[in-house]
């Protein structure tokens, strides 16, 4: 047998009910596992407000404040990336329906929507959306270790 | 557990919010509470100290964005002071030094509210 690298891949999981209050016990866990996965604190602080981020968008638009939903989180780390997949039962959110906007000249027009999602992007090296009949969204997010 | 505070000083010329803690989507609303209960006692000249602000996510900012325009209009500001690097990182991602004055220091802040 080779001695290939052994893949570390393993997978976390979190639940919790759709509310704002929720927020520091998602932001706890992604804290945890993206310092045992080797980044730095600047890194790790770049992902835990992403998945902040992505939770209270779908407490905010998916659940439309409905506190008791579930949102699953799930890190998923392996060799070569740390990923966050966020999962909800909610309203199917189009992502291709928000543009990015261009932020300077939006946010001089004192515009405070879409600052959460122009941030996920802006922290992460990768966004996916998957939206698929059986009514579950899902959202992941990437951060390459380099 | 609380995890988020909002103190109120009175400086020259300015109130002083100091905010202490973690600002998220859960505790944005008593940030929003603290600045309308100024805006409505006619406090325009503000004063928000972030020096033992610990996070802040995009609530957070969506609040000073609530009420920047309507302070402005009544000759007023909004100015903030005292971020660590961490919390200036995100104000900056979004654009917010152009639309915000921000100093290193709380003193720095008030001078620019002395009376014509």
């Amino acid at each position: 047998m080779s001695k290939s690298t052994k893949n570390i891949s393993k997978q976390l999981k979190l639940k919790i009910f759709s509310k704002t209050e929720s927020l520091v016990k998602v932001r706890n866990f992604v804290n945890k596992e993206a310092l045992n996965f080797g980044f730095d604190e600047d890194t790790v602080n770049k992902i835990v407000l992403a998945v902040d981020e992505a939770c209270t968008n779908i407490i905010k638009h998916a659940y439309k404040y409905i506190p008791d939903k579930i949102i699953e989180i799930e890190v998923k780390p392996n060799n070569e990336k740390f990923e966050v997949k966020l999962t909800d039962y909610g309203i199917s959110f189009d992502p291709e329906a928000i543009k990015t906007p261009d932020i300077k000249s939006y946010i001089m027009k004192y515009r405070k929507g879409g600052l959460g999602m122009y941030l996920i992007k802006s922290l992460v090296d990768k966004v996916e959306y998957n939206v698929n009949q059986t009514k579950c969204n899902t959202v992941r997010l990437i951060k390459y270790k380099n | 557990m609380r995890n988020f505070k909002i103190n109120f000083r009175e400086g020259p010329n300015a109130k002083i919010v100091d905010l202490k803690g973690y600002l998220d989507a859960h505790t944005a609303p008593e940030l929003e509470n603290a600045l309308l209960k100024l805006v409505n006692s006619k406090q325009y000249n503000i004063v928000v100290n972030c020096k033992n602000l610990s996070y802040i996510s995009s609530a957070g900012l969506g609040v000073f964005m609530a009420y920047i325009e309507e302070v402005r209009k009544n000759k007023g500001d909004i100015k903030l002071t005292n971020m660590s690097p961490k919390i200036f990182n995100v104000f900056d991602i979004l654009g917010f030094p152009l639309l915000y004055e921000i100093y290193n220091t709380e003193m720095e802040a008030l001078k620019k509210f002395v009376k014509h």
